[in-house]
């Protein structure tokens, strides 16, 4: 059975695992695959994460992506407000997505070119990042693993890398834990002749080659000898994700058509 | 002696008036969030007016990006600017990428600080948010700063010194409101607005009904009636004020209206059309041509 999980599948429950340790927080997946990811993780091995409706309330339950929850789901208020106080108590873990990245995990979703002030590409700006990576635990989805996303330099930092934590001693409750893309799963478990961390390949998804990988990352990589090969879902993962949590396919929307 | 009662407090006014109590130059806050609770009729007065050089302080969605398409923006103070179901504000794009105004970017979480700090009358209120992100490299507004204690939770770390956001004028929309000032929200988030109303000056609170008071409790549970009079100065009755901004439960977003909206910023013919017919019409026009017309 699992011989049939396809590839979104793959990064749904290699996602889903980057919610594993922790505990009660709010699992706060932004995006397709991310939101079946941590609502995938809560219905099998993580029952204490709390999860929003997308809106407004933490519900219970398990809500099919791109659904609306009903009032017998909610379980808490969680206006904007709440969220924000949410992130600075550090109980929280979200998954943003990036269109830069670079070595040490510095993440650009703000803008393109070198004049903030009259950027050459506007994107959507620095939103929540700056205050989600210096608060908590942050992960990213990546769903089209190019040069053009992994970086030497990002040309703005929305989401802090480990870098320049490091250099502003802000690093108290800083992770980058995981980046999961359409090719592989990157996590920072290494580190730079500074001692600073790094990315890393942590594991290569079926049927994708570590040259494959490092042909299409365009900063530093560490490659580790005897890269594993993603975990597959499980037999039940792969039930409850295709019947219960995405049954209408919404995390295949995520990648590039 | 006979004691008349005095007379109730009745704050509504025009479309109109309000405007005639903003000026050129000012500081203005707006209420909502991205494409959500929006005082768009009061925006639309606004890009119809004389209004000009303004400093707009938002949650940003289409009232950043109609005043911005119309030069009525000087500077931008926001942590984004979206429509939601289209994730950037098309004209925002296009007038940051044609550099047309200055840009004060803050993260979207700490922005509310700043809206706090004014509305206590503190200089700042410190957050961890930015720290290491290009956020104090592009916005020269801010400063970092250090605890004064020693030894207490906390306390040996670089923190942003949001900086009060004062207004001169706040313009937000309600679900109810009566004609005192006391507004009411039914849908999911109060959002910002009772920090928008006392950050400001002079707020000027648009309803999609005003009713009388004993009509609020019976709509919702207290805690809803979330603006209190004594911030507010101004009550305009505008049914479908928010359009098309969604106002639930009164009405979804107008997702239809919404993408020709944002289909404007690529065509400057469909924008002159767009404006003439949904801009340059006082809101009894508009809601009619929507009723009529349908949208779009």
């Amino acid at each position: 059975m699992t011989a049939e999980a396809t590839l979104d599948e793959i990064c749904v429950v290699n996602l889903a695992d980057t919610f594993r340790a922790d505990g009660e927080i709010l699992c706060n997946p932004i995006g397709n695959v991310p939101l079946a990811a941590g609502r995938l993780a809560r219905a099998t091995f993580a029952p204490q994460l709390a999860l929003t409706d997308g809106f407004s309330v933490l519900i219970s339950g398990d809500l099919a992506v791109g659904d609306v929850a009903g009032p017998e789901m909610i379980e808490a208020n969680m206006p904007f407000r709440s969220i924000f106080d949410c992130v600075w108590s550090g109980r929280r873990h979200v998954v943003m997505g990036g269109s830069q990245m670079d070595r040490h995990g510095n993440q650009n979703f703000a803008a393109i070119g070198p004049d903030y002030a009259q950027p050459k590409v506007q994107l959507l700006g620095m939103r929540g990042a700056p205050g989600n990576l210096i608060n908590h635990v942050t992960s990213y989805w990546i769903p089209q693993h190019s040069t053009r996303v992994f970086v030497p330099k990002v040309d703005v930092v929305s989401g802090p890398g480990y870098d320049v934590m490091a250099a502003a001693g802000a690093d108290a409750f800083h992770e980058i834990r995981r980046v999961v893309t359409s090719k592989a799963v990157l996590d920072f478990e290494a580190t730079d002749s500074s001692g600073i961390h790094c990315m890393r390949l942590r594991s290569v998804h079926p049927g994708v080659t570590v040259d494959d990988v490092v042909e299409n990352t365009g900063c530093e990589l560490v490659v580790p000898e005897g890269v594993p090969t993603s975990r597959l879902p499980t037999d039940h993962e792969l039930h409850v994700l295709r019947t219960v949590i995405d049954p209408n396919n919404r995390r295949k929307g995520d990648f590039p058509q | 002696m006979t004691d008349q009662p005095p007379a109730r407090l009745d704050k509504r006014l025009t479309h109109d008036e309000v405007i005639a109590q903003l000026e050129s130059g000012m500081t203005i806050g707006i209420g909502g969030w991205g494409s959500r609770r929006k005082p768009m009729s009061l925006v639309r007065a606004i890009a119809r007016s004389d209004l000009t050089d303004l400093t707009v302080v938002s949650y940003g969605g289409p009232d950043i990006g109609i005043l911005a398409k119309l030069g009525k923006i000087r500077k931008a103070v926001c942590g984004f600017v979206s429509l939601d179901s289209i994730p950037l504000e098309p004209h925002f794009r296009v007038a940051r990428q044609a550099g047309s105004f200055e840009m004060s970017e803050i993260d979207e979480g700490a922005f509310y600080l700043g809206l706090l700090a004014a509305s206590h009358r503190v200089p700042f209120y410190p957050t961890r948010a930015g720290v290491g992100s290009d956020m104090l490299k592009n916005n020269p507004d801010l400063r970092t700063v250090r605890s004064p204690y020693e030894g207490g939770p906390y306390d040996d770390v670089e923190l942003v010194a949001i900086p009060a956001m004062r207004l001169d004028a706040s313009i937000i929309h309600m679900n109810r409101g009566d004609q005192a000032g006391n507004g009411q929200y039914l849908g999911p988030d109060p959002y910002f607005d009772d920090l928008f109303a006392m950050a400001a000056d002079k707020t000027f609170m648009s309803v999609e009904k005003v009713v009388e008071s004993p009509e609020l409790l019976a709509g919702g549970a207290v805690e809803t009636i979330k603006i209190a009079r004594l911030f507010v100065d101004g009550v305009v009755e505008a049914p479908m004020g928010a359009h098309f901004t969604e106002c639930p439960p009164d009405y979804a977003r107008d997702e239809k209206f919404q993408k020709a909206y944002a289909a404007t910023a690529k065509d400057e013919d469909a924008w002159a059309a767009f404006k003439q017919r949904w801009i340059d019409v006082d809101h009894e026009t508009y809601v009619a041509q929507l009723g009529k017309e349908g949208s779009g």
